[in-house]
């Protein structure tokens, strides 16, 4: 029984078929890849697991559990982390807050806690921030707790957008393009954070990613995809020599 | 030189300061009378002697002298003095439980107020006022600045929170023409206000409901023009309400919103809101303004967050729309209209958003500002908005922005400022 399974999802914008009849099986403990020319629909993908857009077509199970339609807030508190290809973080807030936020949904004080400040509160609050910081030690920017994000460099906005995303304590990571932007040196950088949280974790995987040599070192295998459907799946190696792969993303003469 | 005069004035805790205000206030209660008469003024200057200046330009420099006299050099020499008292007793007090510690604050800050307001009724009733308007800029606060959303209905929630406590206490406790004989004795009135207040908050907040759920299933504009609507749906009701005597407003509410009453009320609001803005809970609002996509995917149940705290909001605006009704003893429709809400949108965006401190600074400062300028008459609506738009320009979040209010770190002791470094 495959981990996350989703099966044959389609989904519309209008007339325009973004996603057509995909299909997704990623084990326990895999690190799977997506790829893809730009506007292909990969980030449709992601977020018709997470649940932002609802699919038009098909049916998603996480563990055997069916978790499409759901609302997001709770497709995530059920193990579906993801990052955003253009980092969504909230500007005013600091990087630990950004990590005690990921604990919302495992609150247990309430509103009642929340107004009138219970003991019960400060305790919990004083857990979520212990087990936020000791992740932050883990990610490498314990230093930063108290920086506001905006005041960031790119490559430490990355990583705490990575560590809210583990806060959450997924099961599943979803990261969209985690390397855009970055220069060669962060690139080794956040492979190596890539692999020691998939060590560290246990999780499962689905990255989307546009640099080969990042796809090739991390993923065990590939999906392609173009035009909203898969047009190849495979070992890197296989992906990578594939006639229809490279047709996707460099177009040939037929086009012209 | 001039900096060795400054510093030792960071060290002073917030109880110096306090410490030095009471002595200005009981100095002003002894002293006052003989001095302003001295210098030429009739009486004590109610309001910092602003409406004096305004009418009788000659009299400024008396003014300023009885305001350096009477308050900046006692407060200056007391807090200078009591450094090292203020701090020990700072320190002391931090071994109890923060509770005590803030209840021992909170005293000496009534008691602050209460010295300065005694002098006249009309410092009473504006303090009042502007307590009332504190609780009401906060809660406003909490929709406008810490969601982020746009929201025009404080108004209604407070008409809401006034004519519901007003009706209770009016049809309970007082022999009145519109609802028959008092059916409960005055005495248990004290009790039962509390009450009253609550309920009224309690109505606001379900008023609050009918705008939350149509406009946040989306986010934009909705809310400022569903909001809008509202405040005008709750005022022609009112109007129209022959049971609360319709426009020409409900009167003879028991003299119950004393100023210990509204201090503690105030105390209360300001307490509940940075209890829950502070919390993860209430961060989820920033979160949630900040970028509402990223919540959800962080697990935030997004349109809970935003319902709660409108009603929340709600809730606080009704509790000081009932102060309001009892503070005056008399409503009408009209009050709850768009120059409140300007008035109320000035406060928070004055002050500064997403901040505790800026929406008390907003209340106070437009508060006292708009009752000092009252000889100006129509020129005072010119100030006070050329004021805001100098803010909006130079700070365009508000004085006091995105600040929390800590209040441990507020209250501690500055001992050693070596220390720390």
């Amino acid at each position: 029984m495959p981990f996350l399974q989703v099966r044959n999802m389609s989904h519309d914008f209008g007339g325009l078929r973004a996603v057509r009849d995909y299909n997704l099986e990623i084990g326990s403990g895999q690190i799977r890849g997506l790829i893809g020319p730009n506007g292909a629909g990969k980030t449709t993908v992601f977020n018709l697991i997470t649940g932002i857009y609802k699919a038009s077509e098909g049916e998603i199970f996480l563990d055997g559990r069916k978790i499409d339609g759901l609302p997001p807030h709770r497709i995530a508190s059920l193990g579906v982390s993801r990052t955003f290809q253009n980092l969504l973080l909230w500007r005013h807030m600091t990087v630990l807050e950004h990590v005690k936020m990921a604990h919302y949904s495992k609150i247990r004080y309430g509103l009642f806690g929340a107004f009138f400040g219970t003991p019960g509160r400060h305790r919990e609050e004083a857990e979520i921030e212990e087990k936020a910081v000791r992740l932050l030690g883990r990610m490498g920017i314990r230093h930063l707790a108290d920086q506001v994000v905006l005041n960031l460099p790119y490559g430490a906005q990355r990583r705490v957008e990575m560590a809210r995303a583990l806060a959450t304590e997924p099961r599943i990571l979803l990261l969209d393009e985690p390397t855009a932007g970055m220069n060669p040196e962060e690139l080794v950088q956040i492979i190596e954070i890539i692999r020691r949280v998939h060590g560290e974790f246990g999780l499962s995987i689905l990255l989307i990613e546009h640099r080969m040599k990042v796809v090739m070192e991390l993923c065990e295998t590939i999906q392609t995809l173009d035009f909203g459907a898969v047009i190849a799946e495979g070992t890197p190696e296989e992906i990578q020599n594939n006639p229809r792969v490279i047709d996707a993303y460099l177009g040939q003469e037929r086009a012209v | 030189m001039a900096r060795n005069i400054w510093t030792p004035y960071s060290r002073v805790p917030l109880l110096g300061w306090f410490f030095g205000a009471l002595v200005a206030v009981t100095l002003e209660r002894l002293a006052g009378t003989p001095l302003a008469q001295v210098l030429g003024l009739q009486k004590i200057p109610v309001l910092f002697g602003f409406s004096v200046m305004l009418k009788n330009p000659v009299l400024i420099p008396n003014v300023i002298l009885y305001m350096l006299i009477i308050y900046v050099v006692p407060t200056a020499v007391t807090t200078r003095l009591s450094i090292s008292l203020a701090n020990g007793i700072a320190a002391s007090l931090f071994r109890f439980p923060m509770a005590i510690t803030a209840a021992v604050h909170l005293a000496l800050l009534y008691a602050i107020l209460h010295v300065w307001a005694e002098i006249s009724d009309y410092r009473v009733l504006v303090l009042r006022l502007t307590l009332i308007a504190v609780m009401l800029t906060l809660s406003l606060n909490v929709i406008n600045g810490y969601m982020g959303e746009f929201s025009c209905s404080h108004p209604g929630f407070m008409a809401l929170g006034a004519y519901c406590a007003s009706v209770l206490t009016i049809g309970l406790f007082v022999n009145a023409q519109l609802f028959g004989a008092a059916s409960l004795p005055p005495a248990l009135g004290p009790f039962l206000f509390p009450v009253a207040l609550i309920l009224g908050g309690l109505v606001a907040s379900i008023g609050a409901l009918f705008v939350a759920i149509p406009s946040f299933r989306t986010r934009g504009d909705y809310l400022a023009i569903i909001s809008l609507a509202f405040m005008f749906i709750v005022k022609s009701l009112i109007e129209n309400l022959e049971f609360v005597r319709g426009s020409r407003g409900l009167s003879g509410q028991p003299d119950w919103a004393d100023l210990p009453t509204v201090f503690l009320w105030t105390v209360l609001c300001v307490w509940s809101i940075n209890n829950f803005v502070r919390s993860t809970i209430g961060k989820a609002l920033n979160a949630v303004r900040d970028n509402e996509m990223a919540a959800d995917a962080m697990t935030v149940n997004t349109r809970r967050t935003k319902i709660v705290a409108f009603l929340f909001a709600a809730f606080w605006a009704g509790v000081a729309g009932g102060l309001f009704a009892h503070v005056m003893r008399y409503v009408n429709p009209g009050t709850f209209g768009i120059q409140n809400l300007a008035e109320v949108l000035a406060m928070v965006y004055f002050g500064g958003l997403n901040s505790v401190y800026g929406s008390i600074v907003g209340a106070v400062s437009i508060s006292l500002l708009g009752e000092a300028l009252r000889p100006l008459e129509i020129f005072k609506w010119i100030i006070i908005p050329l004021l805001l738009i100098l803010v909006m320009i130079y700070r365009p979040t508000g004085l006091i922005a995105f600040r929390d209010l800590d209040v441990t770190n507020l209250l501690k002791p500055k001992q050693k400022p070596d220390a720390e470094v």
